[in-house]
């Protein structure tokens, strides 16, 4: 199968606008204004049954349909923090395909009216930026983007905008705080960002990976989009691989059907490079619940939906894969360590909650922790799930909770302590320095 | 030496992105950083008058994000990612070479003022593991050899461009 998005593996060099117009580039875009009007635009990105793929699996076309039409300006806030552990996916796209990515928020641009679209790029993705920039002012100049946009009497700006390291900035309204020139807390919600986004004003924020689906919606139509993927998931989805493979790294493949994690860690991902069999999946990065790699959970077949049976989720497809040697509790405390790190800290549940977390990880890894550590482990878990603005205090809670369910011998065989649920002599000793300190 | 007088095109470039100067911030925070090193105090103070907000509000904004110095850092800034998908592929071996080979541990800067080491959270390339950016550029698919290598091109370069720099 050709590739939707990843099409630089079919057509190489597709990152010149040359090679992109040659090979139906800005079709869609012609299109949708050409033939379309804006709300019909929203109607066939609906008809195409598009998802989100920041790891929410919202439909697009109804998110688009959020924004009130008689309130302007209006903005398109696209997503390109990609942060999430695992996830190189976007990043991929900007550097190979980045016009599609363009052309991708320009229709969005369009739908909703919008007058500027502002990227915002993490800043580890430095050079992408500059790449992105040159690729604004080549699409400037053939007349995609700046005023009367193909004669339509549209006019829409596109600016790039560097993150600064923060992994919350990826969260839809934090994003939009740190654009206004703030720290990136997210907001609460009502108001959504479709009617109160960025200045106040109606935003649509999209994923990168979203965005570079809608050339292919608006050029070849909503049924063409739908003979790829289920009729829950349509079209096709960028996977992550990452971790114990040979061979990591992206793979476009439609939901669903033949498309299963046997099929990406086994035929794609030949194996695991030590030959050891397959112990844990990380389906959402660090944000979703490890799944035992069970023959079950190996052939079923990937969409939004499918993993939840098993209590996980889909998220953003970032498949981090782990083999026998691997110590779960182990790895629970690697990705505590992230949350504790990410952690805005407006939050009183999640900053605390991850912090002792963090702390009873470590204390883990010290071979100090006890039976009584685990269970605080969950009670602490417990206490932070639904109780914070953002999903990130939730997300924290699943390598705790899914890696002792599944694999609660891991944490038994590094459990040392004297079962007091004490402090040990030399934490106690660190704590007092740190109170010192302070 | 004000930014205004030495990056007065850019600065202005980045306050036409946007209806509200203060979403500039970010973007004059990395001027600030890429003329001084670090964002000094005085550099705080004059992107809070440009921007016509408070400077503990400019200080607030370096503090909450991880990419922003307000100390000084060495000449090449070394991120290696050591979380979990790179941890897998040895990315905190890998770490801990290039920190014996600099005589620093991770966050510390070297006496001669050239290097700091940072393990940092994911950036995106963990499919090229073991993974290191010098000043935010990538440098994929290290090893330990690659990484010496590396170190002592960037050593070469200073010497290069500083030869008064004694060591």
């Amino acid at each position: 199968m050709a590739h939707i998005l990843l099409r630089e593996l079919d057509i190489p060099n597709i990152k010149d606008i040359d090679v992109y117009l040659a090979h139906e580039g800005y079709q869609g875009l012609r299109k949708a204004i050409a033939e379309h009007t804006p709300d019909e635009v929203i109607d066939i990105v609906k008809a195409s049954g598009l998802r989100g793929r920041g790891g929410a699996g919202f439909p697009t076309g109804v998110k688009w349909g959020f924004v009130p039409k008689d309130v302007f300006p209006k903005y398109v806030a696209v997503n390109a923090d990609e942060s999430e552990p695992g996830t190189f996916k976007d990043r991929q796209l900007m550097e190979n395909n980045p016009h599609q990515v363009l052309e991708g928020a320009l229709i969005c641009a369009y739908a909703i009216q919008a007058e500027a679209v502002y990227i915002y790029i993490r800043g580890e993705y430095w050079d992408i930026a500059d790449w992105l920039d040159e690729a604004i002012e080549k699409a400037r100049a053939r007349g995609f983007i700046g005023e009367n946009i193909l004669g339509s009497g549209w006019s829409c700006e596109i600016y790039t905008h560097r993150g600064a390291g923060a992994y919350i900035c990826g969260e839809e309204t934090a994003l939009l705080e740190s654009l206004e020139g703030k720290r990136g807390h997210p907001r609460l919600r009502p108001p959504f960002p479709a009617s109160v986004g960025l200045y106040g004003k109606p935003t649509v924020i999209n994923n990168v990976e979203t965005l570079a689906n809608l050339p292919y919606i608006l050029d070849k139509g909503a049924e063409a989009y739908r003979q790829f993927g289920t009729e829950g998931s349509p079209g096709t989805k960028i996977f992550c691989l990452s971790g114990h493979v040979n061979n990591p790294g992206n793979y476009e493949l439609p939901f669903g059907g033949e498309t299963t994690l046997r099929k990406l860690i086994f035929e794609l991902g030949g194996g695991t490079r030590s030959g050891k069999p397959v112990k844990g999946i990380l389906p959402a990065g660090a944000s979703g619940a490890i799944l035992p790699a069970t023959d079950e959970v190996l052939d079923t077949p990937l969409d939004y939906e499918s993993l939840r049976p098993f209590g996980s989720s889909l998220g953003s497809a970032s498949l981090i894969i782990l083999d026998e040697s691997v110590n779960m509790a182990w790895a629970a405390n690697k990705m505590i360590h992230f949350f504790s790190h990410e952690s805005c800290g407006q939050c009183t549940p999640c900053r605390e909650g991850t912090y002792w977390l963090r702390r009873l990880y470590e204390r883990l890894e010290r071979g100090e922790a006890d039976l009584y550590d685990v269970e605080t482990m969950k009670n602490i878990a417990a206490q932070m799930l639904g109780k914070s603005i953002c999903a990130l205090g939730d997300f924290a809670t699943n390598p705790v909770l899914g890696t002792i369910q599944h694999f609660g011998e891991d944490y038994e065989a590094v459990l040392g302590g004297d079962g007091s649920g004490d402090a040990s002599p030399d934490e106690k000793e660190a704590a007092a320095t740190e109170a010192a300190a302070d | 030496m004000a930014l205004l007088d030495t990056r007065k095109e850019d600065i202005e470039h980045h306050l036409s992105k946007y209806p509200d100067k203060r979403s500039a911030i970010m973007p004059l925070l990395y001027i600030a950083q890429e003329e001084y090193g670090y964002i000094t105090e005085e550099a705080m103070q004059e992107i809070a008058e440009l921007l016509d907000v408070d400077i503990t509000h400019v200080k607030g904004v370096v503090g909450f994000y991880g990419m922003y110095y307000d100390k000084p850092k060495g000449k090449y800034l070394l991120y290696i990612c050591t979380d979990l998908p790179c941890a897998l592929r040895g990315a905190e071996e890998f770490s801990q070479h290039v920190c014996e080979k600099l005589g620093i541990q991770p966050g510390e800067t070297t006496p001669d003022g050239i290097f700091t080491v940072e393990n940092v959270m994911c950036i995106g390339a963990c499919h090229r593991a073991p993974v290191m950016q010098v000043n935010f550029h990538f440098h994929e698919n290290m090893d330990e050899e690659k990484a010496d290598q590396l170190i002592e091109d960037l050593r070469r370069e200073v010497k290069a461009t500083e030869p008064y720099r004694s060591e």
